[in-house]
């Protein structure tokens, strides 16, 4: 058999061939218009194919070429800042070939293969290297440094190192086997990079959202699934953590969702700055975008592009997030590609090895010894929309097996314009044991404990909320009613967060740390006070706290906090004397 | 390849014929077929393989046999598009409906569609004032954005839509819009309103029909959304015009959709719909938008029914995740004699915050409607606790939003079929309303908004 078949059949973007050598997962071009498609199952003689472009007009009889590749993606400087589809042809390069509507049948390289680079080496003659060692150095962006690397499979004695312009192409690099390395390298997608071993994470992935980093925080080599139905706010919680978040690098994956957001994502990106390091976004970030009517092969290829990238980051040493918005958009695809394949459909028609993949891909997260013993880390953020909002379903629950943290939106809370609509009663993370240490060390000695007084006032609200749902607040005792003032307090003041404000969409983690106690400083103060005669209406509309309150509006909040604080509390004092 | 006409059916099931293979024919390719009584159908490839091929029927297959000639046409199916169009009305298969001459075409595009590369879209930010005053405060429209109707049977989702056409325009300008109206499967007594209705206020002249009734066949339905749209983005990406597109009833087109995948014996997905539903309605609703550097845009505004007034139904489930948000019908308010009963507190347009403010509608726009809509929400929460503890028991603010969540309904909200309020006249509304309640309550308005628009600082 050769490298050359024909078409047999055609089912939308299922193609099948006969007549060619072929093994699972080789990509092949299909028909005259050389389409990419891959292979996804073998039937003696026939290969299915599942094609990346969109098949109408393709005929049985046509020709289908193995490459004998299997689908790979193409790693080196040039990948940050970009735009792709799912299968790493970069848009801006689609909008030159075929206008401003994807039509199929264009080729087109991950990056300019032509640009030329600075390459400062890092080994010298005669030094060994190893697999993943860092060769030599890009500075690709302002912030960035692209570290060239020997490729995993690779090491051996250098022979020869350039040092200066050149292209990705260029052989920078030839060991003593004969072995030429060049700047850029290629990965199959469906392969995880290899690493030494996992670490257990330890330190937090910042967010700058107070819900996120003070209750249920994520750790940098983590993994987290945030569930919401329609409306309650997923797309704005990715792009907050994909603009705010203080990875070093951001993979941005839109998968199979509105055109419009990410093209507001593309037109925002370059103009924000990295509250982390002053420089634009964009020069941090690899963006993956397949819209929701983009070929859905496509779609289902678009997560293990974007995860590979992030894993050729992470093993230059940095800490790299990637969002993936929605893996449920993924999971429908596999559910389209294996119905088409007439597979026996596990529940509700999803097929059976869903759960499987799902946990594969998320076990690609993870904080590692790289090759090179440096290290570096893969958070992975997926948003999942279930239908109806319902989490029962099995993309929802597959995700939860495998996740430690769990962010979930509820559409209540959207609809009543809580923002982050983050349910603080339903979410969880099983970080936080691991990350105390850190938050120790680095915020406070007595973090975790605000963190668990904060925690336990929005239970006991929750409790509270049922007996006044049946009898009214004024019926309750003063001291409850305080709490329900306090945990109001904890909603309204530090649970929100408006990711459109300028000032209030990042918070300082130090600052949500003062923030918190100075709700703990009001309700001593308002306890004490009450104890001694005040009357909680006139406490709890003492004016230094409406200016505390809205102070977090306004630049400089983090100088001034102490002293509001300190008003209000003296404020709160004084209205025992009034009585 | 076209002219040869085969006689080789094997099978017919439900809208689907399935034939012997002939020769390499398309994925995608039109079919036609002539019935030995000489009736003409036409057909689409759904699946072509070296023996077999599976079309699917537009016509439904009544009265197909097997000596059925089967002829393949050797292209996929296109529209025959020209500004001919405009005031024209056709039958769901894109044939004239009016009496009419066929549609001279200036090209044929295929209907199916590409997408659009989202690195060439522009993002909307261009305000449509709909004259409605819960849409223009609460889930402002943007040109170039898919905003769905959920609606459900028995409400006036159809007099909202007409409204809105009619009503339609950017603030301060009087550029109208070209409507393409795409029916699916809604009832001949349907299409005769809007068609008086659109006759009537002349707007006929300005807009394209597409009309697949009840009794037309299912299948149909299949390409009518598809027809409407090529149309549109032919009169929109081609011939600067900006297009608003409404299609009813988007929960016709599911079925039919559902009829299909039945009918081929797929796996279904929820409720029996096919698997790829997320898939195709994506097809429809993401060919909204503009383009950098062309003058027209396509805004969409698509209704559905949800069967049992069930939000979570698959239909306005995908849909709300593929839309740009959503406008939803309450019951309730209907019931209650309030036009357009429009029920803020689920509806939502994620558009809104690129369109609004200082430069495109005022710059209070944004902290009233949150005001407004929060003051609303906590009056309706309120009903519910009074309905156990009696008003007596509420605190002072309590008792103004309660009241307030009335007024909203009865002042606000309530207007006639054909008052078209601007955006000023509904944010000097909102005002009046709010002045009812202590301004102390009023957290969410900013100070300097109060100090310029409060009637009391007004007057």
């Amino acid at each position: 058999m050769s490298n050359e078949g024909v078409i047999y059949r055609i089912s939308g973007p299922v193609v099948t061939a006969t007549g060619m050598k072929a093994a699972m997962y080789d990509v092949v071009r299909v028909g005259e218009e050389g389409l990419m498609g891959e292979v996804i199952e073998l039937h003696g003689d026939k290969a299915v194919i599942q094609v990346y472009e969109d098949t109408s007009g393709i005929r049985p009889g046509e020709p289908v070429l193995n490459t004998q590749e299997t689908l790979s993606v193409s790693l080196g400087p040039g990948l940050l800042t970009q735009i792709y589809d799912g299968i790493q042809r970069p848009l801006p390069t689609l909008e030159e070939e075929m206008g401003v509507f994807i039509t199929r049948g264009v080729d087109a390289d991950a990056f300019d293969l032509e640009k030329i680079w600075t390459f400062e080496p890092q080994v010298a003659v005669g030094d060994e290297v190893v697999a993943g060692q860092v060769i030599g150095h890009v500075q690709e962006t302002e912030t960035i440094v692209h570290k060239i690397m020997v490729p995993p499979t690779v090491g051996g004695v250098v022979k020869s190192i350039e040092s200066g312009d050149f292209n990705v192409t260029q052989t920078v690099c030839v060991l003593e086997d004969g072995t030429e390395l060049q700047m850029m390298q290629k990965w199959p997608v469906r392969t995880p990079r290899p690493f030494q071993q996992k670490y257990a994470p330890e330190t937090p992935l910042i967010t700058g959202m107070r819900i996120l980093d003070f209750l249920f925080p994520l750790a940098k080599g983590g993994a987290a699934g945030i569930p919401g139905p329609f409306g309650s706010g997923k797309t704005v919680t990715q792009q907050s953590l994909a603009k705010y978040s203080d990875a070093q690098l951001v993979v941005y994956i839109g998968c199979g969702e509105r055109g419009n957001e990410m093209t507001e994502v593309l037109d925002e990106f370059p103009h924000l700055i990295d509250p982390n390091t002053g420089k634009p976004l964009m020069e941090r970030t690899v963006m993956i975008a397949n819209t929701s009517n983009m070929p859905v092969a496509a779609r289902e290829a678009s997560v293990y592009t974007g995860i590979t990238i992030a894993e050729y980051f992470r093993d230059m040493g940095y800490d790299v997030a990637l969002m993936a918005d929605s893996t449920s958009r993924w999971a429908e695809a596999m559910r389209e590609i294996s119905s088409r394949l007439e597979e026996m459909p596990g529940e509700e028609g999803y097929p059976a090895y869903l759960s499987s993949r799902i946990a594969e891909f998320y076990e690609r997260a993870g904080r590692v010894e790289t090759l090179n013993g440096d290290d570096g880390s893969v958070t992975v953020i997926g948003a999942v929309s279930p239908p109806g909002g319902d989490i029962s379903e099995p993309v929802s629950q597959g995700t939860l097996r495998i996740v430690k943290v769990f962010w979930g939106l509820d559409a209540g809370l959207a609809r009543q314009r809580h923002f982050p609509a983050i349910n603080w009663l339903n979410s969880y993370s099983l970080y936080p044991q691991s990350l105390d240490q850190w938050f120790r060390d680095n915020i406070s000695q007595d973090f975790p404990e605000v963190r668990t007084q904060i925690s336990g006032l929005l239970q006991i609200e929750s409790e509270l909320q049922e007996i006044v749902q049946l009898v009214g607040s004024d019926a309750l005792p003063t001291d409850q009613q305080l709490t329900l003032e306090v945990a109001r307090m904890i909603r309204e003041f530090f649970l929100q967060q408006n990711g459109f404000h300028d000032v209030d969409a990042y918070c300082d983690i130090h600052l949500q740390y003062q923030m918190a106690k100075a709700i703990l400083s009001f309700q001593d103060a308002a306890k004490s006070a009450m104890a001694s005669g005040a009357v909680l209406n006139d406490v709890v509309n003492v004016p230094a706290r409406s200016d505390l309150m809205r102070g977090r509006f306004e630049k400089g909040y983090i100088d001034n906090i102490a002293d509001m604080v300190k008003k209000m509390t003296d404020e709160i004092a004084d209205t025992v004397e009034e009585n | 390849m076209t002219g040869k006409e085969y006689r080789t059916i094997t099978d017919v099931k439900g809208p689907l014929v399935f034939l012997n293979k002939t020769e390499p024919v398309a994925f995608g390719e039109i079919v036609t077929l002539r019935l030995s009584n000489g009736t003409i159908k036409n057909g689409q490839v759904l699946d072509t393989s070296d023996d077999l091929v599976i079309v699917q029927v537009f016509e439904g297959t009544s009265k197909i046999d097997r000596e059925a000639g089967v002829t393949f046409m050797g292209d996929v199916f296109k529209l025959p598009v020209s500004t001919d169009l405009i005031g024209r009305i056709l039958d769901g298969a894109g044939r004239p409906r009016d009496g009419g001459p066929e549609i001279v075409a200036e090209e044929k595009a295929d209907i199916i569609g590409a997408a659009i590369n989202p690195y060439s879209r522009q993002s909307p930010n261009d305000f449509i004032q709909t004259g409605v005053s819960a849409i223009d405060l609460c889930t402002s429209l943007v040109r170039g954005q898919k905003l769905p109707i959920f609606s459900a049977s028995g409400l006036p989702h159809n007099d909202i839509a007409l409204q809105i056409a009619r009503q339609a325009k950017l603030k301060d300008s009087d550029e109208e819009f070209i409507v393409v109206f795409c029916a699916m499967g809604i009832t001949a007594e349907e299409y005769n309103f809007f068609r008086s209705d659109l006759e009537r206020t002349g707007a006929l002249e300005n807009a394209v029909l597409f009309v697949n009734l009840a009794d037309d066949p299912a299948v149909e339905r299949i390409i009518t959304p598809r027809l409407a749209l090529t149309a549109a983005e032919y009169l929109a990406f081609e011939k600067d015009y900006h297009v608003l597109v409404i299609y009813t009833d988007m929960t016709n087109y599911c079925d039919a959709l559902r009829q299909i995948g039945a009918a081929r014996e797929e796996v279904p997905g929820r409720r029996g719909y096919p698997g790829y539903m997320y898939t195709d309605l994506a097809m429809l609703y993401e060919r909204a938008g503009i383009i950098k550097n062309k003058k027209g845009s396509i805004t969409q505004f698509p209704i559905l029914t949800m069967p049992g007034d069930d939000i979570t139904h698959p239909i306005p489930d995908l849909s709300g995740y593929i839309t740009e948000g959503q406008i939803v019908i309450s019951r309730e308010l209907h019931q209650q004699g309030i036009y357009p009963p429009i029920n803020v507190l689920p509806s939502l347009s994620r558009l809104m915050g690129s369109c609004i403010g200082e430069e495109t509608t005022r710059e209070d726009h944004k902290s009233v409607s949150d005001q407004m809509y929060a003051a609303y929400a906590q009056g309706r929460e309120l009903r519910g606790l009074v309905a156990i503890v009696g008003e007596d028991a509420l605190n002072e603010r309590d008792k103004q939003l309660l009241t307030f969540s009335g007024v909203f309904e009865d002042k606000f909200l309530r207007q006639t079929r054909d008052e078209d309020r601007s955006i000023e006249e509904t944010l000097d509304l909102c005002w009046t309303l709010l002045s009812s309640i202590d301004t102390k309550y009023l957290v969410r308005l900013d100070q300097k908004w109060i100090d310029k628009y409060h009637p009391d600082n007004r007057a």
